[in-house]
């Protein structure tokens, strides 16, 4: 199996982290990961940055913001007669 | 409603949206329940403002609302508010950005920029920072990707669409929301580590 760059291997992160990758390519990419230590920490990293994204909102909307939403929508939504 | 086209939505989205069509108040109320919030972080997310974000909020499910009998079912209804929000949330970067046209399906560069300069370790960030800390962090480090990028990095790995309902939202290529969410995912990790890194002083205790 011939050993695939650190270039080619960032290209194909997505494909790694989401789970997309075909197995040959998979195998190619889990053995430059075990022989590259840089590209393991951009992997590791690069999925905590997608976790931490999933689990900590940065703009939770607040509460006003949805009443307000309910008073403009009040106006329009009546039942049909 | 067709028994089959109950059970291609488990969550009950399809037979909601079958009552809202036919005029049932509540049933349209649960809908905003559902998504008020998911549409709201969608739309702060592309257009960086609190005011715009509520204004694009309000117009989406009221032009949902009126749009309601053309809605064909042939999307999820989810996706189908997202492209509302999407439009609505760039027409009002367009208004605040009068210098230049802002389009999500402009060509943006997407060259040699992203190869990564800060290689490091992350300390634990959740015990590190406080949960206020941690948003503003996210925040900025989110603030500094281009609009074309936030997009599909919000809708992709927050909202968790499909790269192809990604693409469909955003009138993108499949290719071209791939390279943009690698693109987005590189910048963020890069932004984030000068945050998480663990210290050099607490490499070398533990020696």
């Amino acid at each position: 199996m011939s050993l695939i760059s650190c270039k080619q291997f960032l290209e194909e992160l997505n494909e790694y982290l989401d789970e997309t990758a075909a197995a040959e390519l998979r195998q190619e990419l889990e053995a430059h990961l075990a022989a590259c230590p840089n590209c393991w920490v951009i992997c590791d990293t690069t999925r905590k940055t997608i976790q931490i994204y999933k689990g900590v909102d940065p703009y939770p909307m607040p509460e006003d913001v949805g009443a307000r939403l309910r008073a403009a929508l009040q106006k329009k939504v009546q039942p049909k007669p | 409603m067709t028994p089959s086209a109950q059970a291609a939505s488990p969550d009950g989205e399809a037979a909601l949206v079958a009552k809202a069509r036919e005029g049932d108040p509540a049933a349209f109320t649960e809908l905003v329940n559902r998504y008020e919030r998911k549409i709201f972080r969608l739309a702060r997310h592309i257009t960086q403002n609190a005011e715009d974000a509520e204004d694009v909020l309000q117009e989406t499910f009221l032009r949902a609302y009126e749009h309601l009998p053309g809605f064909q079912g042939r999307s999820r209804f989810y996706t189908w508010l997202v492209r509302i929000a999407v439009n609505q949330s760039l027409m009002k970067l367009r208004r605040r950005r009068t210098d230049r046209l802002v389009s999500l399906d402009d060509p943006v560069d997407t060259g040699e920029d992203h190869v990564p300069r800060e290689i490091a370790v992350w300390d634990n960030p959740e015990q590190r920072y406080s949960q206020e800390e941690l948003r503003e962090i996210l925040a900025r480090a989110v603030e500094s990707l281009p609009p074309p990028f936030r997009a599909v990095f919000v809708l992709r790995d927050i909202d968790e669409l499909s790269t192809e309902e990604t693409a469909t939202v955003l009138n993108l290529s499949v290719p071209a929301v791939k390279t943009r969410l690698l693109r987005a995912r590189l910048r963020l990790r890069e932004k984030l580590t000068r945050y998480f890194k663990r210290k050099v002083e607490d490499v070398f205790n533990l020696l």
